[in-house]
């Protein structure tokens, strides 16, 4: 079908990250960073002085990198590029929002979450009617 | 072409009824095919929706978990570990695989993790507080493994989506466009052959009134014929022509060029 997207078979893709230090640096150590030839590498640290730019930018060069599968992101920077991530609807690669440890989770400012739980509410609705 | 008078532009002919039927057929078979994917489809999605809210759940104490084990670190093994990580990043050594799995002809990603080749954090923390820096590697091992099968469902959960959308929309377009257009052409169609079967019987009734007529007349004729047959032959027996002494009495009734008064 031409609407949809093609799902590529590749041996393997990476995992990126836009975090705050302390994620990031944990992620790191299980294995998932990755540095190529340019020194480009395939995560962004978040601190105090980085700008929305910034982040925009690695949001956007992620999302379209094709060795990418999974984008990782701190919810508090998810929410600070929200207008992207919502208005972002590819399938590949997944946007996954996660907790940070300054920032509690707040499960209804993620996009994906808020949209199950409209779906749960108002299929729980219907089959109330049933 | 507006709501209920629509129908395909065919010549009613039965050869063309034959192919609307079968064209009705197969849309109602096409119908109840796409209905019965629908629900394939949203029975999975359900079940997806379910497991998307329990690990979304889970994961936010697995990074609980991974980000106490991480201070934890940091405590024994001193501040400047995370230089050192960050130092150590060349190649990843845990990546994602993703493949595909089928459900109801919708093809779904499926990510899962492995890793290849060994990382150059084995060292790290070798000088204190190595055990904990392992503790905390293995903790966020464990929230990638989460996270991971989180994003399956993510990419699953969206995919099915769009799937189950463009499936229903399918199914009404069949249900309320082709379907009606194709009934409506079907009752055209038998409404202009009945028609058409009408005009040929009062055809066929008003040349057998003819027909009837004609013979009506022929019999009537042939009847008077034989009764004009039957008097002469009485009037030879007799010995007098019917027709002479007919002819006689008629002729008297004519001038004679003999007779002067």
């Amino acid at each position: 079908m031409a609407g949809r997207a093609q799902i590529p078979q590749k041996k393997s893709a990476l995992v990126a990250m836009i975090a705050d230090e302390d994620t990031v640096v944990g992620f790191l150590l299980a294995g998932v960073g990755d540095v190529d030839l340019r020194r480009k590498t395939n995560y962004l640290i978040v601190e105090s002085k980085t700008t929305v730019k910034q982040i925009e930018d690695a949001f956007k060069e992620f999302t379209t990198r094709e060795d990418i599968a999974v984008v990782m992101i701190s919810q508090y920077v998810a929410n600070m590029i929200r207008f992207l991530v919502d208005s972002y609807n590819k399938s590949i690669p997944a946007i996954l929002e996660i907790p940070s440890k300054d920032h509690p989770y707040d499960p209804t400012q993620d996009s994906i979450l808020s949209r199950v739980k409209y779906l749960f509410s108002s299929e729980s609705v219907a089959s109330g009617r049933r | 072409m507006s709501g209920q008078s629509q129908r395909l532009n065919v010549v009613p002919t039965v050869t063309m009824l034959g192919v609307v039927k079968a064209r009705l057929v197969g849309a109602t078979r096409g119908h109840a095919l796409l209905k019965k994917k629908s629900d394939a489809l949203t029975v999975q999605f359900r079940q997806i929706l379910k497991e998307i809210v329990s690990t979304k759940e889970s994961m936010g104490e697995i990074m609980k978990a991974s980000s106490f084990a991480l201070t934890e670190a940091k405590y024994v093994a001193g501040e400047n570990i995370k230089h050192i990580v960050l130092e150590n990043v060349h190649n990843a050594s845990l990546k994602v695989r993703s493949r595909q799995e089928n459900i109801a002809g919708v093809k779904l990603p499926k990510f899962e993790y492995f890793t290849e080749g060994e990382t150059k954090n084995a060292l790290t923390g070798l000088a204190r507080g190595g055990q904990q820096v392992q503790q905390c590697r293995a903790a966020y091992v464990k929230a990638i493994e989460v996270l991971v099968e989180l994003a399956s469902l993510q990419t699953s959960f969206l995919t099915l989506d769009e799937a189950i959308k463009t499936t229903n929309r399918r199914v009404n377009a069949l249900e309320n466009v082709v379907k009606p257009r194709l009934e409506n052409t079907v009752s055209y169609i038998k409404a202009e052959l009945d028609e058409l079967e009408r005009e040929d019987f009062f055809r066929l009734k008003k040349i057998q009134g003819y027909k009837k007529r004609e013979i009506e007349r022929q019999t009537a004729a042939a009847k008077e014929f034989a009764e004009d047959k039957f008097l002469e032959n009485v009037s030879l027996q007799k010995g007098i022509s019917l027709n002479s002494a007919h002819n006689l009495l008629s002729a008297g009734m004519e001038k004679d060029e003999d007779i002067i008064f």
